[in-house]
């Protein structure tokens, strides 16, 4: 039984690039994905940003090869790519070689396209095209990614709300440790809804100008989009096909804040508790954390609270940290494995990207964010973030091992 | 490494039978002339505080209710993590804040619905009403939610990440989800006498709903039910030959042979077009093994194995099979249960439990 969890793919798309080599352009040059919403008419566009994928429904529809079908959606279709990204990036020529699984994660299933269905059928049962609803629920797009990747041997879906995709890393992990599976293709896809969009600025926390996570006059967050996964897989699968793996997972952790459904505790119990436990779990002190990829929404709660954990738990030590979703907005059910990925290619290019719009320090905190790129950094552990509606935090603790 | 003995200590079942004071077993089933079957609500002011009763969404109660029995039902009643399954989420507070939008041009919107609408809404109430801090997990995966859900259990309890997992899962029927899949072609055209589903078998199931939960533990207790063995999911079998070479391998990793299965629980939904992989598997790989069916009693649904395995674990504690569940043989003695499920022929799964 595996004791320790290797990473050796990774694959991705979000509002800064198509791939990780364009993410990894984007995040070196500050370059930020956040614009206007292209994809649907909303009452909000031109007034509250988000972080689009820079293709239509039908560009990414070529991408995989599936030129004008009305089979998937959009959520589909950003899993389907960079999940294939991420095997291909990790050498597997043959899928079923050792017993593999994949693991998912999303936030709304396919709700863009149950949005034009309950157009329709609310006006009359009878009416609403059936195509645009037989994917809506959260499976639907892990199935898409599981046959067009040719998994078969294990396939799940996670949904808890914004953690999502950093619980599959951990349920990943979990799997390989127990020798269920070998190797696990774990992380989420989401795409931008009208349904987010409008339930988010329900809460009053979408900022108008782009999110400014740390920063006191912080307003809200920033919708984002986009899919992210990582292969993970057992020491012996990495020692018998001779592997050189990206990173090593070392550690992980979920608790819940168990006091608010989508507020965090005030000192942030939730978030000090993940980040606790997944010290333990990779028997790391903390002051061997080189790096933080915070959640940092931007939100007046999050920032406060997970601030708050990260001054209990590092003290004066707290290491360089930033908020890579000024980059690629929140990405929801995909926004954890999004944040691993570039913790990953943090420690590869030791290099820090900025947390972007950062202006003013916020009163309650001693810690700043990093807001330059900081090239010469070796990062030997990094810890990324991830916290969620209903309480739901998780942390992982990606580390170096070349 | 010898796996550690698990033990189902408590359990709680909403559903549309009278499951949930735990009373009674089956004796009288509830008979509808329909084509869904609706879960029975019992009053929730004895499980929610008061002030959260009319806000908060029908399967979320639905989930409360069904975790606090099972609570109550076991002699330690506390938990160290809660993990969860849900097919469609909460569906009805989704549809609230969907159709609002859409029908006032995305005005006058308020948050609850929106919140509520989360799929790890159900899990997280629970955590918050019984101030659970641990891991919390919620799967969403068709037929494959309530199996990952205990899989992840087994392998927390297993590995001594917890001492008590509150396992359980949720689904909700609405009318609108009932009509959308009614267009889909998953129910009945035609309403039938539950009791009596397989005595008419034809295209279509009858939809239903529920919520079960199950407080796990490593150690037995006056009130345990049974163990839980092992589970088991396969995604998309080519051929019948793959089901068979899968049921094998499961029972030769719990070291079991074909013959001491003493009952399996099939998922038969009475619906023709999916049945015929029911009656093959049992053919070529089951033979002769006594069978009993559910659906016929709690209507189908993603989590609808969640009943089952409150069945199960209620058969091997009890040591009786309801005539409510039409077995089918009789077994010399019950000490190892299986249920077989399908959904929609994509997610096949097996659950196995055994006497304490």
């Amino acid at each position: 039984m595996s004791k320790r969890i290797f990473i050796t793919g990774t694959g991705i798309i979000s509002a800064i690039g198509n791939n990780v080599s364009e993410v990894f352009a984007s995040l070196k040059a500050a370059t930020s994905g956040i614009g206007e919403i292209t994809l649907f008419s909303t009452v909000h566009a031109g007034i509250i940003p988000v972080a689009e994928v820079k293709m239509t429904s039908e560009q990414l529809l070529d991408c995989v090869g599936f030129h004008g079908s009305h089979e998937f959606t959009r959520t589909s279709l950003l899993g389907m790519i960079a999940a294939r990204e991420a095997i291909e990036a990790a050498g597997i020529t043959d899928i079923g070689s050792c017993k593999t699984g994949l693991l998912s994660a999303n936030s709304v299933g396919g709700m863009n396209r149950s949005e034009w269905f309950y157009k329709e059928f609310l006006e009359d049962q009878a009416t609403g095209r059936l195509r645009d609803i037989v994917n809506h629920d959260c499976g639907d797009s892990t199935e898409r990614i599981a046959r067009f990747t040719g998994i078969k041997d294990f396939i799940s879906t996670i949904s808890t709300a914004c953690s999502s995709s950093a619980n599959t890393i951990m349920f990943g992990a979990d799997l390989i440790k127990s020798g269920k599976l070998d190797r696990v293709i774990a992380g989420g896809t989401d795409s931008i809804t009208k349904f987010t969009l409008n339930g988010f600025n329900t809460l009053m926390i979408l900022d108008k100008n782009g999110c400014r996570p740390f920063d006191e006059n912080r307003a809200g967050l920033t919708l984002g989009e986009g899919a992210a996964y990582v292969v993970l897989e057992s020491e012996e699968v990495i020692v018998k096909e001779g592997k050189t793996p990206l990173a090593e997972l070392t550690g992980y952790g979920n608790a819940n804040d168990a006091y608010h459904q989508t507020a965090s505790s005030p000192e942030g119990t939730g978030a000090y508790m993940a980040m606790k436990k997944a010290l333990e779990k990779g028997r790391l002190p903390a002051s061997e954390i080189d790096y933080i990829n915070v959640h940092g929404t931007g939100t007046e709660n999050n920032d406060l609270s997970e601030g708050l954990a990260l001054e209990r738990i590092f003290g004066d030590q707290t290491p360089p940290f930033s908020s890579t979703k000024t980059y690629t907005g929140h990405a929801l059910g995909a926004a954890g494995a999004v944040e691993a990925v570039i913790s990953i290619l943090s420690i590869q290019h030791e290099m820090i990207f900025p947390n972007l719009n950062w202006s003013t320090p916020m009163k309650e905190l001693k810690i700043r964010p990093v807001i330059e790129v900081r090239k010469g950094m070796r990062i030997a552990h990094a810890l990324s973030n991830s916290f969620g509606f209903g309480g739901n935090n998780s942390a992982v603790i990606v580390s170096n091992c070349g | 490494m010898a796996r550690k003995t698990i033990y189902i200590n408590g359990s709680g079942c909403l559903s549309p039978q009278s499951t949930l004071g735990n009373q009674h077993f089956l004796e009288r089933p509830v008979s509808v002339e329909s084509n869904r079957l609706k879960a029975i609500d019992p009053n929730y002011k004895e499980f929610v505080p008061p002030e959260m009763v009319r806000r908060m969404g029908r399967i979320i109660k639905m989930g409360v209710a069904a975790a606090k029995t099972c609570l109550a039902d076991a002699v330690e009643s506390t938990a160290d993590m809660i993990i969860t399954a849900t097919g469609l989420g909460c569906i009805e507070d989704t549809e609230k804040f969907l159709g609002k939008m859409i029908r006032d041009n995305e005005e006058f919107l308020t948050p609850t619905a929106f919140i509520q609408s989360t799929h790890n809404t159900v899990n997280a109430q629970i955590a918050l009403l019984i101030k659970c801090y641990g891991y919390n997990f919620t799967y969403v995966h068709r037929g494959f939610s309530f199996e990952t859900a205990i899989l992840d259990s087994l392998i927390q309890l297993q590995g001594g990440a917890a001492n008590h997992v509150l396992l359980g899962c949720a689904d909700e029927l609405t009318n609108n989800s009932f009509q959308i899949q009614y267009r889909m072609g998953f129910w009945r055209k035609q309403p039938v006498d539950n009791l009596l589903l397989f005595e008419h078998p034809a295209k279509g199931a009858i939809a239903g709903e529920g919520a079960a939960f199950f407080l796990l533990g490593n150690k037995k207790t006056p009130t345990s039910y049974a163990l839980l063995k092992d589970v088991a999911t396969l995604f998309n079998p080519a051929s019948s030959s793959d089901i068979q070479t899968w049921i094998h391998a499961f029972l030769r990793e719990n070291e079991l042979e074909i013959q001491d299965l003493d009952l399996v629980i099939s998922g038969k939904t009475g619906d023709s077009r999916f049945d015929h992989i029911y009656d093959e598997v049992f053919e070529s790989t089951l033979p002769g093994i006594p069978t009993c069916l559910f659906k016929h009693l709690c209507g189908e649904y993603m989590t609808a194995t969640g009943f089952a395995a409150w069945l199960a674990a209620r058969i091997l504690k009890q040591q009786e099979i309801p005539e409510a569940t039409l077995p089918h043989g009789i077994p010399e003695e019950l000490k190892h249960m299986l249920i077989y499920n399908h959904y929609q022929g994509i997610n096949h799964s097996m659950i196995l439990l055994s006497q304490v």
